[in-house]
């Protein structure tokens, strides 16, 4: 496949948040490395859309496939944020589940999601509610074999859904500022629980409570990345190298971890009393930080790095 | 869904080698095209799938203008349409058209 | 015998009347309506401070929350008709008639109520009519207006929003009417005086800051491909072609492209310094990398925008600030200044017709005017020459003694040939034609005029009416760039060579520019947080604009 025709082909200044997910794929990667697996002249579309009048896409919305990272052999899978938000279908799902079942055969160096989506196609809801289950499944099974599942996370849909349940089982995640990880979306939580509970469309909000630098922070993603597409790349490599195992001692680990994090920051009311409880001198100043300042704030914050997971 | 689709037939083949490519996102306002390097090099075809119903003469009269401004013989055009305006996907079949010259 | 003092003697009475509500100058949020019923006379003409961007929103509640029994049949004449309570006194009864200039975001009940007789209209105007008339057949027996902050003595602090309020207190204050303003807070010492405290008879300190909605901020991040590509156009064939260094730029998505090109494809253009260097603007937060790039000498702002505050601070050798250091807007003098001492108005339409008359007004909607027809038009009371105004002059010229020859004000529409959901901009009729018999309103909404429109850029070209010669050239010229719009599908191909072959249409590739080129990679900024960076952290846009 050409590909699609980049911003820019230079990874030090395409936008991870720009770029689409075969754009991210084929820079990400080495160069000339990239072979896909169903591409879009295979037309796997989905067969459902159709029944509602929508429109379909050749790849359905996910670019999987296998390449080489520093000479390394890596399999790759990509959503597509702008086709349906990203959203998890039955062939989407199926893609993906096939490309880790895959892992255990191939093993590669490890496997990479970048992840971009809204949660699950409310139009093929079944499939895609089992795509997420299967999905999570497959993820233990490669890890459990030896296979780092490393998480990428930096597109305009974020990763939401049971897209952010199935980031909580990868060996681990890089985030950058304009991502966000969480499984209730913005408007799903207003709907819910009202304006004044949270208001979806204070972005500000939006971004101090589900946003790149609020995970990093918590540690709930393990490395932060400037918006480029070779920021990307040096944390894939990066996190890849120091993926922890997958056994009892981490599971229990990542037991403590998160039980501590409720007990400890459960009665703040805003992200910012979280980021003073964990040492951030102005904690008012953080959305603003530059990659770099905000890299020495992480720094200095104790939970943000753990063996757990 | 509406589907169309137009043959055309071409002066030239379009050049290079580049055997498929695609450009594009099927988004709102936005559109994917497949381009296939399959047809025999004095034909072209174009297929689409829209959601927008009734805009059948917008769509022959933007295909009529790329087939006579990039001559794309031999191409197998698939489009993925998601409510594009005109100038769009003008502007994606001449992105398509590169990317196969490349 | 004579009465000279009839005017002045009522509106003493008038304060006298409310000062029973008052300490001093000074009355609580929770007595406007007693001090409204006070003042008030059915039948007043009244100035509710609605602008483009300041709203004195407390005393719009409170005066739709008076007595129609006591106030009723009020002539509004304001600029903007912009909040509920704006129509909300129409349908009570409170007021009757009503002069005005824009109704954006109540364009579609305005319509409605309109329709319904429920207002008298006097006309739609412009803003320098309505603000020219406030001094002639339209001068208001009370005004009621909004600022930041007044001390005891009614000296008034307006913030960066200076926007109408000189001018309504001009004619309002040295004409015997009664001046209420509304201010967010009662202070020791204001930070500047922009209305002096003998024009001001009461202040209230308001319930809640007045709101001001951010109008002007254009996410790069939105911003396509077609629109960098006409901007493009506009740039090499308009800005450089005529040499254009004073001007005006309208809200759209295609203007903020040009300004994020200034500094990318303007300066490989070499063009820095000779075009867009002094603006009559608002403060445009896609100006910031070209100000930082050194591209802009000077702007006046009709108002200002949510989050530039401390940016324009920081920056008075470009924008006109106060002794305090924020930001002095008025709308009367940089619409004058946009009529008279810009070279060119560019900005973008909704509807353009086969004559080149563009309207933005749809079906159910009467959105008003603005300014836009004082600056998009070609005003013939100008004497000063300047390369850009006689250039435009002699493409325009076809007879009469060249010893006589004036310029051309350049008025360009930025339009895409179809707008949202696939509507096409360019139409046999206007809508606003039919708008104007069904509500039976005497002049039709026209925003632009065919005869002061110079240029209509779209992704296809850019169309030169200076350059057409009879009608048909010009209807040619326009179906020759709309594109895909039935307008551009039933143009005539060969006539529209021959414009080409004359220069009246120039395509992309006319120009040298291939609209591959016409890559998101060439704004100087990408999203909201570029803009950020690039005013090095002085811009604080609004939470709905974030993503961080």
């Amino acid at each position: 496949m050409a590909g699609n025709r980049a911003a820019s082909a230079d990874p030090d200044a395409l936008s991870w948040y720009e770029a689409t997910a075969r754009q991210r794929v084929v820079a990400l990667a080495d160069p000339g490395s990239v072979r896909e697996f169903l591409p879009p002249t295979e037309r796997r579309m989905s067969p459902h859309l159709p029944l509602f009048d929508l429109p379909r896409a050749f790849d359905d919305g996910i670019v999987v496939g296998r390449a080489t990272l520093d000479g390394k052999p890596v399999l790759i899978a990509a959503q597509e944020g702008r086709f349906m938000g990203g959203a998890f279908g039955e062939i989407h799902g199926a893609k993906l589940v096939g490309l880790l079942r895959a892992a255990i055969e191939l093993k590669p160096a490890a496997v990479l999601i970048l992840f971009d989506t809204g949660g699950v196609r409310l139009q093929e809801a079944n499939a895609g509610e089992t795509a997420i289950a299967e999905t999570m499944r497959a993820i233990v099974d490669a890890r459990a074999a030896g296979i780092p599942v490393i998480g990428l996370i930096g597109g305009r849909a974020g990763c939401y859904g049971g897209g952010g349940l199935i980031a909580g089982t990868c060996s681990r995640l890089a985030v950058s500022e304009g991502g966000r990880i969480s499984v209730s979306g913005p408007e799903v939580i207003e709907t819910n629980k009202g304006a004044e509970e949270f208001d979806s469309r204070d972005r500000a909000l939006v971004w101090r409570t589900m946003g790149g630098k609020h995970r990093r922070l918590i540690g709930g993603a393990d490395a932060f990345c400037a918006d480029t597409v070779a920021a990307f790349r040096r944390a894939a490599l990066d996190l890849i190298g120091r993926a922890p195992a997958f056994d009892l001692d981490t599971l229990e680990a990542e037991q403590a971890r998160l039980e501590s994090r409720i007990e400890r920051f459960g009665d703040c009311r805003d992200a910012t009393d979280v980021w003073a409880r964990l040492g951030v001198n102005d904690p008012d100043s953080v959305p603003a930080m530059d990659t770099r300042a905000f890299d020495e704030t992480v720094a200095r914050v104790r939970e943000a790095n753990h063996d757990a997971r | 869904m509406e589907t169309l689709t137009f043959r055309h037939t071409t002066k030239k083949p379009l050049p290079g080698s580049v055997p498929n490519a695609i450009t594009g996102v099927v988004a709102s306002g936005n559109l994917e095209i497949l381009l296939e390097r399959v047809l025999p090099p004095d034909a072209c075809e174009v297929a689409i799938e829209t959601p927008i119903a009734g805009y059948g003469v917008v769509w022959e009269a933007v295909v009529a203008d790329f087939v006579a401004r990039a001559q794309p013989g031999g191409l197998r055009i698939s489009i993925n349409d998601g409510g594009a305006r005109p100038d769009t996907v003008s502007l994606r079949l001449l992105q398509g058209a590169r990317l196969m010259e490349a | 015998m004579t009465e000279w003092r009839g005017e002045r003697n009522d509106r003493d009475a008038r304060v006298q009347a409310g000062r029973v509500h008052a300490d001093g100058k000074v009355v609580p949020a929770g007595s406007v309506v007693d001090l409204l019923e006070a003042i008030l006379r059915p039948g007043d003409r009244v100035c509710l401070e609605g602008d483009n961007q300041k709203q004195a929103d407390c005393l719009a509640r409170g005066l739709a929350a008076c007595d129609p029994a006591k106030i009723h049949d009020l002539h509004m004449v304001q600029s903007g008709i912009v909040l509920p309570e704006h129509l909300d006194v129409f349908e009570t009864g409170i007021a009757k008639r009503l002069d005005y200039s824009y109704s954006g975001p109540q364009g579609a009940r305005i319509a409605r109520m309109l329709y319904g007789g429920q207002i008298q209209l006097g006309a739609v105007h412009t803003y320098l009519e309505l603000f020219a008339r406030y001094f002639v057949d339209l001068t208001p027996n009370v005004a009621l207006i909004a600022g930041v902050s007044a001390d005891r003595d009614g000296n008034l602090y307006t913030g960066p929003n200076t926007e109408d309020t000189p001018t309504v207190v001009e004619a309002t204050a040295f004409k015997n009417g009664v001046v209420i303003a509304q201010v967010n807070q009662i202070v020791e010492k204001v930070p500047r005086v922009d209305i002096p405290g003998d024009r001001i008879d009461f202040v209230v300190e308001a319930d809640t800051p007045f709101y001001v909605e951010p109008l002007f901020t254009r996410d790069p991040a939105a911003m396509t491909e077609t629109q960098i590509l006409i901007a493009m156009m506009a740039i090499k064939g308009i800005y450089a072609e005529y040499g254009i260094r004073r001007l005006n730029h309208g809200i759209g998505f295609g203007t903020a492209a040009i300004e994020l090109l200034l500094p990318t494809y303007g300066e490989k253009l070499g063009l820095k310094g000779k075009i867009a260097t002094h603006w009559a603007l608002n403060p445009h937060p896609t100006l910031i990398p070209a100000i930082e790039s050194g591209w802009v000498k000077q702007i006046h702002c009709f108002g200002s925008e949510v989050g530039m505050d401390r940016y324009i601070r920081e920056r008075p050798d470009i924008f006109f600030t106060g002794a305090d250091g924020s930001l002095r807007s008025n709308r009367a003098f940089c619409q004058t200044a946009g009529l008279y001492a810009c070279d060119m108005f560019i900005g973008a339409t909704l509807q353009i017709d086969l004559m080149g008359h563009s309207s933005t007004i749809t079906q159910s909607r009467v959105a008003g005017f603005g300014g836009a027809p004082n600056m998009g038009s070609d005003p013939h009371g100008r004497r000063h020459p300047s390369d850009a105004w006689m250039k435009a002059g002699r493409e325009g010229q076809i007879v009469g003694d060249p010893a006589l020859m004036r310029g051309r004000k350049l008025v360009v529409q930025l339009v895409e040939t179809f707008g949202e959901k696939l509507v096409p901009t360019f139409v046999e009729k206007l809508d606003a034609l039919e708008l104007a018999r069904k509500i039976g309103l005497e002049l039709a909404p026209v925003m632009i005029y065919a005869d002061d429109v110079t240029h209509i850029v779209t992704e296809e070209g850019i169309a030169n009416l200076l350059l057409c010669r009879d009608a048909d050239d010009r209807e040619q010229a326009i179906r020759g760039v709309a594109g895909y719009t039935e307008v551009g599908r039933g143009r005539d191909r060969a006539k529209v060579e021959e414009l080409r072959a004359r220069g009246i249409i120039r395509r992309p590739e006319d120009l040298g520019i291939e609209p591959l080129d016409a890559d998101r990679a060439l704004l100087a900024a990408k999203s909201i947080k570029d803009l950020v960076h690039w005013s090095g952290g002085l811009y604080e846009p609004p939470a709905k604009f974030r993503n961080w």
